[in-house]
């Protein structure tokens, strides 16, 4: 999937560029594009040390089972392939509500964790199990309690009432989550969808080729 | 004290709250925690390397699509369907941009915010939509990538439709509560 729309944005491009005149424009924005994905990545680099760290600390002394127990009744419902006390259920839920405070720094450090503790119960390594999907449809439509950003650019333009828009955010976030749980439960049982159908491409693609 | 100021502090506290319950509750469990913490740390540039193919991958390719003015153009077919439901056509490229770039959907939003005014209809409705889904091409390369997992079944699906509810949510909560104006 993600193959084929990546595929597609990269052609695309470069055929639209020609037609429009814009490809000058279009080599620049791959080459800027390219730079800023290393700048963020080594943005990342201290917050990730940092955050790693302390749930390195956290799972020694055995705060983190203690928490994934306590969450058990939620975690069954949207991980049912978790075992119980999992470190995996704490890192996810963890990752969960810094997203929901606007913590990006701390979320994604939390989110990592949470696929490296997944893929510790993942049977074939590079296909994704229906709890990841679960929980990574579940972060891209990460609930906001405090857009933080937008409230701030509001501001800066002089908005009359800067925080008027943290009702709607929050409204439209909770609809978004809701559908990324219920759509990754449905979908997850379609055939086309399934572990087996995935694997089954992957080897007639190799045998092809 | 109202809901949101009450949200604001929960959130400027959480970050020192939580390094502090963590601290002091495996010092009570006598974990030697500055060896601890930098065995963890050492973690912290292995995952950070392993992602960097991925994201130059989509990053370069939605910049490309954007330079080309494809994306302009693809808004541009779309304006009709819109209008159907409702949604000002100067929002419609906030709505298609999100899933794919935070920094250029950010960079949009601020613009129609500055030409029609934060408190315009366009300017709170951009600004709902904005805040509410995540980049969901970049989730997806981030975490996915920094395992290994090459087969995303149907998470791209789920993510997408999580996004397309949560940008026609925002405009349906922004016409009720703002108003068409």
């Amino acid at each position: 999937m993600l193959n084929w729309i990546w595929l597609g944005l990269m052609l695309v491009s470069v055929i639209y560029g020609a037609c429009a005149g814009t490809l000058p424009a279009v080599t620049k924005a791959a080459f800027d594009s390219a730079g800023t994905a290393v700048t963020v990545v080594l943005g990342l680099v201290g917050v990730l040390a940092l955050w790693l760290g302390l749930m390195k600390v956290a799972e020694e002394a055995g705060l983190i089972r203690v928490l994934a127990k306590i969450l058990r009744p939620v975690s069954r419902v949207l991980f049912p392939g978790v075992p119980e006390g999992h470190p995996a259920i704490t890192a996810m839920l963890l990752n969960l509500s810094a997203n929901w405070l606007g913590l990006s720094n701390a979320a994604t450090p939390l989110g990592l964790k949470a696929m490296e503790e997944l893929q510790t119960l993942n049977d074939d390594k590079t296909t994704i199990t229906d709890d990841m999907a679960t929980f990574l449809a579940m972060n891209t439509a990460s609930i906001t309690l405090i857009p933080a950003t937008m409230i701030g650019v509001r501001l800066a333009l002089n908005s009359a009432n800067p925080q008027e828009i943290v009702g709607t955010t929050i409204f439209a976030s909770v609809c978004a989550t809701l559908m990324a749980i219920v759509a990754s439960k449905i979908l997850q049982r379609l055939p086309i969808f399934s572990r087996d159908h995935s694997r089954a491409k992957s080897k007639s693609n190799a045998e092809e080729s | 004290m109202t809901l949101s100021e009450i949200l604001q502090l929960i959130s400027n506290l959480a970050v020192p709250v939580l390094m502090f319950a963590i601290l002091f509750y495996a010092a009570m469990k006598k974990v030697k925690v500055f060896d601890v913490f930098v065995e963890g740390a050492r973690g912290g540039f292995d995952v950070a390397l392993k992602i960097i193919p991925y994201l130059v991958a989509i990053l370069v390719a939605i910049g490309m699509f954007r330079a080309s003015g494809a994306m302009d153009a693809l808004s541009h077919v779309l304006t009709p369907l819109t209008n159907l439901i409702g949604m000002p056509a100067e929002a419609l490229p906030v709505a298609l941009l999100r899933p794919l770039s935070g920094s250029g959907s950010l960079a949009l939003t601020t613009e129609l915010m500055k030409t029609h005014g934060p408190d315009s209809f366009i300017g709170r409705l951009a600004g709902t939509m904005y805040g509410s889904t995540e980049t969901t091409f970049y989730v997806l390369a981030l975490y996915c990538g920094a395992v290994g997992i090459k087969k995303t079944r149907h998470t791209l699906v789920a993510g997408l439709l999580a996004d397309a509810t949560g940008l026609l949510a925002a405009l349906w909560i922004c016409r009720r509560v703002f108003g068409d104006a």
